[in-house]
């Protein structure tokens, strides 16, 4: 059976690869749909969804168009969940790799390591990462990235502490391969479909990451995120609840998206290992 | 006995950890933006040199860098935190102050999560194949995809603005005067929407890694004797499956300390619900740094208290697992 076709054999997959694409779609459609600013006030403000043409999901407490953030807002979500998972990628997969190719003191130093980050509450820390760095996208993926990448280290480590004695290393080894060879060429292609499981599960606690700090008020203060919209109407839900609803709906719905696509491609890379549903 | 030695040893580590977050925290101070000095001078209203290099050297600004450390690391280790920027308060009393609230909160979202996820995931488990097991997973991954704030907002929507039925702000109503048993009543009213939705999502992880765990359990050869004892399935299901698929929940939940810590800073900002959460969040808004990593370090030390009280009941409850850590 081809790639597609096991992943398209999860029912729940496929839904979440449409709601993904037809997100990534906004994202690429907002600056034609809506060039302006998404910070320009256009209308008068509280403009309740629906009420007047060309608004279709109503104006903010600064009569912003709700519908031009939310598009707009697609785009970081996705690009910041991208990054720094990306980022988490290029520290945990080296760690992760030398203590389990290496193993012994090494490994028992990465690990306290990765150990110690495990333990401090992460979205503490991100929080005060991103208020001492002051909040801007860098610092924001900086932050995501630090706090997520221990899964990362220690999944690798695990595939390589079981692939380090199988006979095409031995053999590797026997015709002179130096280790960085064996670890990047040899080793690492074999381990790489529970890392783009695990990575795609990462974007979504990225984005979820990521709206909470700017519901927090920690997001960048030149782009406009979903969790800002939300953190920016959370005292006049009262009057608008249309401010928080509509923009909640999408973090839900992408996050929602990425984990399905995360379990399908997790049937379709690890067939036998994929349970009976 | 092996218990107290494990103890010791937890506790080393503990304290080891410990004092990489403060040093940590140390660094992240000198990083922070705004000269502490000048900030405190702008705050008593005078902000002539004079009276700036005064406070430096009151505060050991003057000193080099080690030295500053050293008074650092051991305020910390005498429970000094330094004092809030901004309140002129210490922090450590800003802290203890808000810290029964939070318990409080984390306390009965984590019990309600445990129960909840337990029972659900255990339904779920029995009914694997059947539309009904299906829906209560759905359903899990909607809330465990679902953003915690936008939960609470919505729920203060629902629950409290249109249907009026449940206060959306604070710990008790204030000047309602209200005593003993009244009061009691009063706050769990106002417990009630914030530790619902702080529980959902741990509910969430919970339900999956129950069912998880009882479908591995289900597996092995004791339940197949259970079964050719001819017990009956929802005997085999509670006693057999259950009790042996508990354990690895039990060390998720030490793992999940560390996300209850995130749930509770957002929870407590909408609710307004007066724990450290929104005491971080208050921090934050007026870039209080001294306060914002005190209450870092103090709930990273509250989270490893509670790994290890985890990891003693894991042991307590697997007598299998001697010592090894």
């Amino acid at each position: 059976m081809s790639f597609f076709a096991r992943f398209a054999q999860n029912r729940g997959a496929l839904i979440g690869l449409i709601i993904l694409l037809l997100i990534i779609v906004m994202a690429i459609l907002a600056p034609l749909l809506f060039p302006e600013s998404p910070w320009r006030m256009v209308q008068r403000p509280f403009l309740p969804p629906l009420s007047q043409e060309g608004f279709l999901l109503g104006t903010d407490t600064m009569g912003r168009n709700v519908a031009a953030g939310l598009m707009h807002g697609a785009w970081v979500s996705l690009l910041i969940g991208l990054v720094s998972t990306s980022v988490a990628l290029l520290i945990g997969v080296p760690l992760g790799a030398i203590a389990g190719y290496y193993g012994g003191l090494v490994d028992d130093f990465l690990m306290r390591f990765t150990e110690f980050f495990q333990t401090i509450p992460n979205f503490a820390l991100a929080i005060v990462l991103v208020a001492i760095m002051q909040p801007s996208i860098t610092s924001i993926v900086l932050a995501i990235a630090l706090v997520s990448w221990p899964p990362v280290a220690r999944l690798v480590r695990a595939e390589f502490m079981s692939l380090r004695h199988r006979e095409y290393v031995e053999a590797a080894r026997l015709v002179g391969q130096t280790n960085s060879t064996i670890i990047l060429r040899q080793i690492l292609p074999n381990t790489l479909s529970p890392i783009i499981v695990l990575a795609s599960l990462m974007v979504a606690t990225a984005i979820l990451l990521e709206s909470a700090l700017s519901f927090l008020g920690l997001g960048d203060p030149n782009v406009m995120s979903w969790g800002y919209m939300i953190g920016a109407a959370r005292t006049v839900i009262r009057q608008a609840w249309w401010l928080s609803f509509f923009p909640g709906v999408a973090i839900l719905l992408t996050v929602l998206a990425l984990n399905l696509v995360g379990e399908g491609l997790d049937d379709a890379l690890n067939p036998k290992l994929s349970r009976e549903r | 006995m092996v218990y107290a030695r494990l103890i010791l040893m937890r506790l080393l580590k503990a304290v080891i950890v410990l004092l990489l977050i403060v040093i940590f925290n140390f660094f992240l101070i000198q990083m922070a933006p705004g000269d502490p000095a000048a900030i405190l001078a702008g705050e008593a209203g005078a902000a002539d040199q004079e009276f700036i290099n005064q406070l430096r050297e009151r505060f050991g600004l003057d000193q080099p860098m080690y030295v500053q450390l050293w008074r650092y690391v051991s305020g910390i280790v005498m429970l000094d935190f330094g004092y809030s920027y901004r309140l002129g308060v210490p922090v450590f009393d800003l802290i203890m102050d808000r810290l029964p609230a939070t318990l409080l909160l984390t306390g009965t979202a984590f019990v309600l999560s445990l129960v909840l996820g337990i029972v659900a995931g255990s339904m779920a488990a029995a009914r694997v194949k059947k539309p009904s097991g299906s829906l209560i997973m759905a359903l899990a991954l909607v809330f465990y995809a679902t953003p915690l704030f936008w939960v609470a907002l919505m729920s203060v929507l629902v629950f409290s603005v249109y249907l009026g039925w449940l206060p959306a702000y604070g710990l008790y109503t204030v000047g309602a005067g209200y005593t003993g048993f009244a009061l009691v009543l009063d706050i769990a009213q106002h417990l009630i929407l914030p530790a619902t939705t702080l529980a959902l999502f741990f509910m969430a992880i919970y339900t999956r890694m129950t069912r998880t765990s009882m479908l591995d359990a289900a597996q092995q050869d004791f339940v197949k004797t259970a079964r050719a004892k001819g017990l009956k399935p929802s005997v085999i299901q509670r006693r057999h499956i259950l009790r042996n698929a508990l354990l690895p929940i039990i060390t998720l939940a030490g793992l999940q300390a560390g996300q209850m810590v995130g749930g509770a800073i957002l929870t407590e900002t909408v609710f307004a619900w007066p724990g450290i959460g929104r005491l971080m969040f208050e921090a934050l808004q007026q870039r209080d740094y001294n306060l914002l990593l005190g209450i870092f370090f103090f709930s990273a030390a509250l989270v490893i208290v509670f790994n290890i009280f985890t990891d003693l009941v894991y042991r307590l409850a697997d007598p299998r697992i001697k010592g090894a850590s």
